[in-house]
């Protein structure tokens, strides 16, 4: 049975918005003109590709369902389960069901803690108790372990270079058919990096992700690649479901603050006046709270509510999704003032020029002039501050989280992870694997975004294309 | 220069006012005394009597705005909008949720953000202004470029990280200086290092970054290309020229935030332990004392109002060409 989380909605219109922009962006040479530039950036290419993985993986996890029931209650009259799922979790099955009671290291067959064990003769010692699903095929897990690890690795390897390979046939055969050459010469092309697009790169990371991806689908149901936590769910597991809570935090925040910041800023700058001095008044003031302690009031002014008004949320998942929206919300009214005071300088500078000028002489109205000649001179201040606040925005949510102000506590995020983890380093021999698995996965994302965002703006700020010629 | 200064520091009259609504809204409006009470004494198995006895307690039992029954002034005054929002204007800041003088509190804390604060700002500032020199001074070659690269991916790595890898290096490892906690007088220096050499290294990505595009910025210039073409050497272009002109907004920037050093840093104090204003804040966040957030929101407020006049007449003072207007 499918459900819509609010979340879901926005991100399904946010995909809506930016292929509805690519598609009006292809009839236009000016606005193909600078993503040409960005495509043909080697490190911004390169972390497009990874990015695109990130956000395949948070799409499939972004369509939520209730699951059919097994067995027995399949027969009742509502045949769903009361847990909603997604269809990432659909995927990745094995490692959203093998939980183990506790800890367990990386590739660990056995559990972190001694415990008490009962031997079939009826003696009890304390010892390592084996892992349920981590290492439950081998016989000798001391000896077997590796060379079975190798084993997996090598076989993964193998079908990844495979598919690897056909892609590549694949991509060579299409070029070589657009350019009517054959694919000898496309093949030597892309070696000699004098494509246009940098193929090279893509396929290269695009071969990297495929070995990552036939790596994880081997190992990862054999073992836990990166251990388990405290309740003994996969590491590895949760930091996957995290990537759409760090995507929902960097997307979501600029969707709920662009119309705002768009609007009022480009009315401040083209009215002036007491316009002007309305939206002055209200971004500086909002620009004067501190963020941190804005959004520390709002949410816990959102927990009373929340407190108060338990039977508004009928699951779980619905309550921790509002909270996320909220989070989202809050993080927007924090941050659209930059971008508003930008656009605002920007049209202030935009309405003495002739053109606009000359508009008004026509008798055009103030509102064709805004929609029609402003607005499109401004939209690359728009798309540079959207990049590079992303890669901010995920990296707030760690700390957000850390102060208990960020995500709910039952939703999967690397801020979470974290913050549970945190306390763990204490113990000896010291828990490291869920710190380090949170903060990999999220210096993959904002790395790349990172990247691709100077690529962005290196192609679309006319002030650095100037510097460069 | 004093009339500017005046009429700029009335503009920030209506600002404190709109800030001191936008609290007064969060913190009363939105939800009344009522759910707080709740709040805190649990949602369930509550009596009412206990409800109105905690918010007697802490004076949340007034009207909002407007007391009707009260005589003369009193009607103004006796309302929780005059007593715990307006009062915030004296920096009368009132008790806590749990009875601590707040006002007391942010006097005794503050030593120790500032401690932390100062050393981290100005050593940052030095070594990012050093790499941003330099990596200017090798543009266009692969020191600049690995150079950026470099700092990109310091940037790209969370802000915890280093944090809880220092700690766990130098405080575990390597057992040089504790791990958390804090002390009076000259005995604070151990505590502090860590936290510092901690802060400049998580700002080395970012600033230097920055400043080097403002050093490049500055070197295309034409009067840079003056003093070469009047023989002076690489060095003497860029200590001399460069770096003083693109100083400006860096200092202005830097003069920006100064007031707010006082609010401490909310991740770093907590983590180390620190008694400073940010672990004070992050303290009340958790036990959800609304009386100490809003103070501070307030007290953070004014600061950073501070700051942008401080910017506004450094600006005048660095640049001549900047008019007072």
């Amino acid at each position: 049975m499918y459900v819509l989380l609010w979340t879901d909605a926005l991100i399904y219109l946010l995909v809506l918005v930016v292929i509805g922009f690519a598609l009006y962006a292809r009839r236009w040479e000016h606005l193909r003109a600078p993503w040409r530039e960005v495509v043909q950036s080697r490190l911004g290419t390169g972390a497009a590709v990874v990015l695109f993985a990130y956000i395949t993986i948070g799409l499939l996890d972004s369509v939520h369902f209730h699951p059919r029931l097994k067995g027995e209650d399949a027969q009742a009259a509502e045949p769903y389960s009361t847990e909603v799922i997604s269809l990432f979790d659909v995927i990745v099955a094995p490692l959203r069901e093998h939980v183990e009671k506790t800890y367990s290291a990386p590739f660990a067959t056995h559990l972190y803690a001694r415990e008490t064990i009962e031997l079939p003769d009826g003696r009890e010692v304390r010892e390592y108790p084996r892992l349920q699903y981590g290492g439950a095929h081998l016989q000798d897990p001391a000896s077997d372990r590796i060379p079975d690890i190798l084993h997996t690795s090598a076989i993964a390897l193998v079908e990844a270079l495979g598919v690897w390979l056909f892609c590549v046939v694949l991509v060579v055969g299409s070029l070589a058919r657009l350019a009517g050459k054959t694919m000898q010469d496309r093949v030597r092309a892309i070696v000699s990096r004098r494509t246009v697009v940098p193929w090279d790169v893509i396929l290269v990371t695009s071969g990297m992700l495929i070995a990552c991806t036939f790596l994880v689908a081997h190992l990862g149901v054999k073992y836990h690649m990166l251990g388990t936590d405290k309740v003994g769910e996969d590491v590895f597991y949760q930091a996957l479901k995290s990537i759409r809570t760090g995507l929902v935090i960097g997307t979501l925040t600029t969707l709920v603050m662009l119309p705002f910041a768009i609007l009022l800023g480009i009315m401040a700058g083209y009215f002036r006046g007491w316009v002007d001095d309305a939206v002055q008044y209200v971004y500086t003031t909002l620009n004067s709270i501190p963020g941190v302690l804005l959004i520390a009031a709002a949410i816990l002014m959102m927990q009373v509510y929340m407190a108060n008004h338990e039977d508004s949320f009928t699951s779980l998942e619905s309550r921790a999704d509002i909270r996320l929206l909220f989070l989202c919300i809050i993080l927007g009214i924090t941050s659209w003032t930059g971008l508003c005071r930008l656009l605002r300088g920007e049209a202030l500078k935009l309405r003495d020029i002739d053109y606009i000028q000359a508009a008004h002489s026509f008798g055009v109205g103030h509102f064709s002039i805004i929609t029609r000649h402003i607005l499109p001179n401004v939209m690359h201040i728009v798309l540079i501050t959207v990049v590079l606040d992303f890669s901010a925005l995920v990296l707030a949510e760690a700390v957000l989280s850390y102060i208990n102000i960020g995500v709910d506590p039952t939703m999967e995020s690397w801020g979470n992870m974290i913050n549970s983890a945190r306390l763990e380093l204490a113990r000896d021999p010291i828990v490291w694997w869920s710190l380090t698995a949170a903060f990999i996965f999220m210096f993959g994302l904002v790395l790349s975004a990172n990247l691709f965002s100077d690529a962005v703006r290196d192609a679309f700020d006319p002030r650095l294309r100037m510097a460069r010629t | 220069m004093i009339a500017y200064i005046i009429r700029r520091a009335a503009y920030a009259i209506p600002i404190l006012i709109g800030i001191n609504i936008v609290t007064f809204v969060l913190f009363f409006v939105v939800n009344s005394p009522d759910d707080m009470a709740r709040m805190h004494l649990g949602v369930k198995r509550v009596t009412p009597e206990a409800i109105e006895n905690w918010q007697h307690e802490r004076g949340y039992d007034k009207p909002l705005l407007w007391n009707g029954e009260a005589p003369g002034a009193k009607r103004f005054i006796d309302t929780i909008f005059f007593k715990k929002s307006a009062r915030l204007f004296v920096f009368d800041f009132g008790r806590s949720d749990s009875g601590r003088d707040i006002g007391y509190d942010i006097s005794q804390r503050m030593w120790p953000s500032l401690a932390i604060a100062i050393p981290s700002l100005f050593i940052g500032l030095l070594v990012n202004i050093t790499f941003a020199l330099l990596i200017a001074f090798f543009r266009t070659t692969y020191v600049d470029v690995s150079g950026v690269v470099l700092c990109v991916v310091l940037m790209s790595i969370s802000g915890l990280f280093y944090i809880i890898g220092g700690q766990y290096l130098v405080g575990k490892l390597l057992n040089l200086v504790p791990i958390s906690g804090y002390d009076s007088g000259l005995n604070a220096i151990k505590f502090v290092v860590l936290p510092v050499i901690i802060g400049v290294i998580g700002g080395i990505g970012a600033g230097t970054r920055w400043y080097r595009t403002l050093f490049l910025e500055e070197i295309g210039k034409d009067y840079v290309r003056t003093a070469r073409a009047k023989g002076l050497s690489e060095r003497g272009v860029l200590y001399k020229h460069v770096l003083r002109n693109g100083l400006i907004p860096i200092l202005t920037g830097v003069v920006a935030i100064l007031p707010l050093l006082f609010m401490g840093s909310l991740i770093v104090e907590s983590f180390f332990a620190v008694p400073g204003l940010g672990s004070y804040t992050i303290d009340a966040i958790n036990s959800q004392d609304f009386a100490i957030v809003r103070a501070m929101v307030f007290l953070g407020s004014v600061l950073y109002i501070i700051g942008l006049l401080l910017t506004d007449i450094s600006y005048t003072l660095v640049d001549p060409r900047v008019r007072l207007s």
